[in-house]
C-alpha cells in the first residue's frame, strides 16, 4: 500500500484512480490528470500539504499556495503548477554547488 | 454439506409470524398467537426452531441517531477494482466501523458497493482517501452523498400466497 502517496480526487470521495508516490510521479500527474482534480485539491490546499508535510519541501509547499491565493484556475493551473514543479524538480536533481 | 437453513423448510404460519416479528420484535408469544389465532406455545416453539436452523439471526434496536444528537452523512460507494482483488478489497471495507453494508456487484464491471457513515464531509472524504483509495486494486471510486432518504426497510416476509400475487 502506498500510504504516503497522494490520491487524486475530483470531489468529495470521487478518486480518479491516479496517485503519486513522489515528485516525479506528481509531475508527470499534473500533465494529465482531470482538471477539476487539480482545482478541487489546489483550494482544499491539499497540494500544499502533502508537499510540506510528507515530501518536506516548505519552499514548494509555499510555491503552490501562492498559486492558490492567486486563485489560478483552468489551463493556467496546469500549466503554472508544472511549471513549479518541474522547476524545483530540475533545482533539487541539479548539482548543489554549480560549476 | 448442505447448512441448517437448507435442511429445513417454513409454511406460512412461519412466515407470518417472521412479518409480525419484523414489525415488532418485542410482542408476546401471546400476543403473537392471538393475531394469528393459535396457541402461544405453537409461536414459541416455531421461533425457537427459527433461531435454531439459522431463519432468525438476530434482534437488534434500530436507533434514532438524529435524536441522540449524533448528526452523520450517509454515502454510497462503487468502487471499481481489479477483478483479482476484488474479494480482499470486500473483506478489508467490512473491518471499518464506517461501513454499515459491503456487496460485490457486477454490471459491465466487477465493483464493490459499499454504505458508510461520516460526520461530515471532511471525514468522509479523509476516510475515503486514506483508508480506501490505497487499497491495492481499488481502481476508481464514485462516491455519492445521500441528501434526503425517501425510504428505508428491510425486506419483509410475505405468506406464499401474496408472493404470488406479487409475482403477477
Amino acid at each position: 500500500m502506498r500510504d504516503e502517496a497522494f490520491y487524486f480526487f475530483t470531489s468529495i470521495g470521487n478518486y480518479t484512480g491516479h496517485s503519486a508516490a513522489s515528485l516525479d510521479e506528481f509531475l508527470l500527474k499534473v500533465k494529465d490528470i482531470d482538471m477539476k482534480s487539480l482545482e478541487f485539491h489546489l483550494f482544499r490546499e491539499d497540494f500544499e500539504k502533502w508537499i510540506a508535510q510528507t515530501l518536506g519541501d516548505s519552499r514548494l509547499s509555499d510555491d503552490i499556495r501562492s498559486l492558490r491565493i492567486q486563485k489560478v484556475a483552468g489551463n493556467a493551473l496546469r500549466d503554472r503548477l508544472y511549471l513549479v514543479v518541474s522547476r524545483r524538480l530540475k533545482e533539487l536533481k541539479g548539482p548543489v554547488v554549480a560549476r | 454439506m448442505k447448512s441448517k437453513s437448507q435442511d429445513a423448510t417454513l409454511d406460512d404460519l412461519d412466515r407470518q409470524i417472521l412479518r409480525l416479528l419484523q414489525e415488532d420484535a418485542k410482542q408476546t408469544y401471546g400476543e403473537i398467537g392471538n393475531k394469528l389465532n393459535v396457541a402461544h406455545s405453537t409461536v414459541y416453539d416455531r421461533i425457537r426452531k427459527m433461531e435454531q436452523s439459522g431463519f432468525i439471526t438476530k434482534y437488534e434496536a434500530i436507533v434514532d441517531t438524529e435524536k441522540m444528537g449524533i448528526p452523520l452523512i450517509t454515502a454510497q460507494m462503487i468502487i471499481t477494482t481489479d477483478p483479482k482483488e476484488t474479494e480482499n478489497i470486500a473483506k478489508k471495507m467490512m473491518r471499518y466501523g464506517q461501513v454499515l453494508e459491503v456487496a460485490t456487484s457486477f454490471s459491465e464491471e466487477l465493483v464493490i458497493t459499499a454504505k458508510v457513515v461520516a460526520k461530515d464531509q471532511a471525514e468522509l472524504h479523509s476516510f475515503v482517501a486514506r483508508s480506501v483509495a490505497p487499497l491495492p486494486g481499488v481502481l476508481r471510486i464514485r462516491t455519492a452523498i445521500v441528501t434526503k432518504k425517501f425510504k428505508e426497510e428491510r425486506f419483509g416476509i410475505r405468506p406464499r400466497k401474496e408472493w404470488a400475487r406479487l409475482k403477477e
